[in-house]
C-alpha cells in the first residue's frame, strides 16, 4: 500500500545516526551490508562484469569522501549514506503497485520484489539516492535496515542489529528508535545536534547525521601555548626539561 | 536525467494520440467534424494507434513489464497509476463514441456524451503525466508551473496537426480548425520557451553542503567517489547534457516543433488541395521530430540532486 501510514504520537521510528567526526572511510559497513544482503531475504545483489574493467553492481550503502572548508581549516570527511528511512517518503506515494512500503509499526521502508514492476519512478523520488535497479531481476532495491535481523530470534540478542553498525571498526555508526527521546541514539542526536540530509526538500528523514566535532583541528593545547610565547618555565628543574626537549625534537 | 527512448517516444506518441481524442471528442458532437464513415475511422484508429504505441513503449520500459497489470492499484497515491487508470479508462468510452460515429454516424445521444467523457479522461490522462514529473522533488527542472501545460500544449498541438492534415486528406479542411491548429502550435511555444528560461534562470534549492549536512568549515567538494565505475544513479541519473549541445538542441526543438508547423500550417490554409495536403503533411512530420528532441531534452536537461553526492555544485 502506498500510501504513508497515518502518524501516531510516540510511534517507532527505527534508523541510523552516522558519526561524520569518527568515520575513516574504511567501507567495512558497505562489504558487511553487501555480504548479508546478497546471502539473504534481499538476494543476490548482482555485480556485472565483476572482475571485468566496467565492474558495477547494486550496494545498498554507499560511501564518499569529501572535503569541506578551504586551507589550513579544511577536513576531509568520509560519508556513508544508505535509505534514510523517511517519514514522509516521496519513494513509497510514488510507487503504482504498492511494493514500496513504510511500515506503521516501525517506520522501516521496504521494497516488496514480488509486485515490484522496476518502472524505477521511486529511484528518481528519492533525493538521496538510496535505491538502485537490479538489472538482473528487474526490480528495485535498498537498505532494509536488516530487517531480517533486528527481529531474528536465531541471532543471539546483541548480533540484533544491522550489519553495518556491528561491523563498524571505530563505532561511528549507531541503531535505535529515534522516536523515544531517551534512547540512546535520540540522545545522541541531541547531545551532537544530529542534522537532517537536504531538509529544505522536506522528506523528514528519519537516519540523522553527526556533524564533524568543532575544533579538532585546533592546535594541540601545549603547541598553542609554545606557539604564543608560554611565560618561562619557573625552577631549574622545568628548564632543563624544556631544552631536553628542544634537543630531542631536532 | 537519462533520456529513455522508450519514455520519450511514449510520451510523445500517447501526447498526440490522447490529444487527438480530446479534439475529435469536443469536435464531433460541436458538429465541427464530417458526419461519420472513413473519416471518422482512420481517425480514431490513429488516436487509438499513436496512444496504444505509447503505452506499449511504457510497459517494455519496465523492468518487470508482465507484473505491470498490478500498476493500476495505487490511484489513491500514485500519479503514475493515475495515468494508467485515466489511460485505459479512455478507450472504454472512446470505443462507444467511435462505433456510433463510425457506423451510425451518431454524434450526438449516448455517442456524443461519450465522446465528451472520452475527451475528459484523455485530458486527466495527459495531466496525470505531466504531474508524475511535476510531482518530483529532487528534480528542479520540473518543478515550475510550465510542466504540466507544456504536456496538454504539446499534445493538443500534435494532436490537430494530425486532425488538420486528415481533414486536408478527406477534402473537409476548415479554417476554423486550420486556426486552432496555428493557435495551439503558437501557444504550445510560447509554454515551452517559458519553461526553457524557468530551466535556465533558476536552480534548485539543495546544495552540496544541504545533501551532506556539512559546510561549516566552508565548501564542500568531493574528493572521492564510493565506487571507481558507474552505478545505477550514474547511469540513471548522472547523464548531463553540455550547454552549447543542449543550445543547438532547442533551436532545432524550436524550428522543427514550432517553426516550421507554423508556417506550414498557414500555407496549408491558403493552397490548394494537393499543396494543402502535403504542406499539412510537413507539419505533422516535422512536428514529430521536434517534439522528440524537446522531450529527449525535457529530460536531457534536468539535474537530480543525487549528482550533488557526485561533485555537482548545484541542480
Amino acid at each position: 500500500m502506498t500510501s504513508l501510514p497515518p502518524p501516531r504520537a510516540g510511534q517507532k521510528k527505527l534508523g541510523l545516526v552516522i558519526d561524520l567526526d569518527i568515520c575513516v572511510g574504511c567501507h567495512a559497513c558497505a562489504t558487511a551490508c553487501k555480504e548479508w544482503n546478497s546471502g539473504g531475504h534481499s538476494g543476490a545483489l548482482p555485480d556485472f562484469d565483476p572482475y571485468g574493467a566496467e565492474a558495477w553492481g547494486v550496494w545498498f550503502n554507499r560511501i564518499h569522501s569529501y572535503e569541506e572548508g578551504d586551507g589550513d581549516g579544511a577536513r576531509t570527511v568520509h560519508f556513508p549514506k544508505s535509505c534514510l528511512h523517511c517519514e514522509d517518503a516521496a519513494c513509497v506515494t510514488v510507487c503504482p503497485t504498492g511494493a514500496s512500503y513504510k511500515r506503521a509499526e516501525d517506520g522501516i521502508v521496504l521494497v516488496n520484489a514480488e509486485i515490484c514492476i522496476g518502472c524505477k519512478l521511486c529511484s528518481w523520488a528519492c533525493p538521496y539516492g538510496a535505491r538502485e535497479f537490479d538489472a538482473d531481476q528487474g526490480v528495485m532495491k535498498k537498505c532494509t535496515l536488516c530487517i531480517d535481523r533486528i527481529y531474528n530470534d536465531n541471532l543471539a540478542e546483541a548480533e540484533r542489529q544491522p550489519a553495518c553498525v556491528l561491523v563498524c571498526p571505530v563505532g561511528a555508526r549507531h541503531f535505535g528508535d529515534l522516536g523515544d527521546p531517551d534512547s540512546n541514539v535520540s540522545q545522541l542526536v541531541a547531545e551532537r545536534r544530529g542534522r537532517d540530509l537536504m531538509p529544505e526538500l522536506g522528506y523528514r528523514p528519519v537516519n540523522k547525521y553527526l556533524p564533524p566535532r568543532p575544533g579538532r583541528m585546533a592546535p594541540h593545547p601545549a603547541a598553542a601555548a609554545a606557539a604564543a610565547g608560554a611565560s618561562e618555565p619557573a625552577t631549574a628543574g622545568e628548564r632543563l626539561l624544556r631544552w631536553v626537549d628542544r634537543l630531542l625534537s631536532l | 536525467m537519462h533520456p529513455a527512448l522508450s519514455i520519450v517516444l511514449f510520451t510523445t506518441a500517447a501526447g498526440a494520440g490522447f490529444g487527438l481524442i480530446i479534439v475529435l471528442g469536443l469536435g464531433a458532437p460541436l458538429g465541427y467534424l464530417p458526419a461519420g464513415g472513413w473519416f471518422a475511422f482512420v481517425a480514431l484508429a490513429v488516436a487509438t494507434a499513436l496512444a496504444a504505441l505509447g503505452l506499449f513503449a511504457s510497459v517494455f520500459h519496465l523492468g518487470r513489464p508482465e507484473r505491470a497489470w498490478r500498476a493500476f492499484s495505487q490511484w489513491r497515491s500514485s500519479w503514475l497509476s493515475r495515468e494508467g487508470v485515466c489511460a485505459v479508462a479512455t478507450f472504454v468510452p472512446t470505443a462507444i463514441f467511435g462505433i456510433g460515429w463510425v457506423f451510425f454516424s451518431a454524434t450526438s445521444g449516448i455517442a456524443g456524451l461519450c465522446a465528451i467523457l472520452g475527451a475528459a479522461l484523455a485530458a486527466a490522462t495527459i495531466y496525470c503525466t505531466g504531474m508524475i514529473y511535476h510531482s518530483l522533488k529532487p528534480v528542479h527542472q520540473w518543478r515550475n508551473a510550465w510542466v504540466v501545460p507544456g504536456y496538454f500544449g504539446l499534445g493538443l498541438m500534435s494532436g490537430l496537426l494530425v486532425l488538420d492534415l486528415l481533414l486536408r486528406i478527406w477534402r473537409r479542411p476548415a479554417p476554423g480548425w486550420t486556426l486552432v491548429t496555428v493557435l495551439a502550435v503558437a501557444a504550445g511555444w510560447v509554454i515551452k520557451e517559458r519553461y526553457w528560461l524557468a530551466v535556465d534562470t533558476t536552480a534548485g534549492p539543495s546544495t552540496p553542503a544541504s545533501a551532506t549536512a556539512l559546510g561549516r568549515r566552508g565548501r564542500v567538494r568531493l574528493v572521492e567517489g564510493p565506487h571507481t565505475q558507474d552505478n545505477y544513479l550514474l547511469k540513471e541519473m548522472g547523464f548531463q547534457i553540455a550547454r552549447k549541445h543542449g543550445r543547438r538542441l532547442r533551436w532545432i526543438a524550436r524550428l522543427a516543433g514550432f517553426v516550421v508547423p507554423l508556417a506550414a500550417s498557414v500555407i496549408a490554409g491558403l493552397v490548394g488541395h494537393g499543396p494543402a495536403i502535403a504542406a499539412a503533411g510537413l507539419a505533422v512530420a516535422s512536428a514529430a521530430l521536434g517534439l522528440v528532441v524537446e522531450r529527449w531534452l525535457f529530460f536531457a536537461e534536468a539535474r537530480h540532486t543525487v549528482t550533488l553526492y557526485y561533485g555537482a555544485d548545484a541542480v
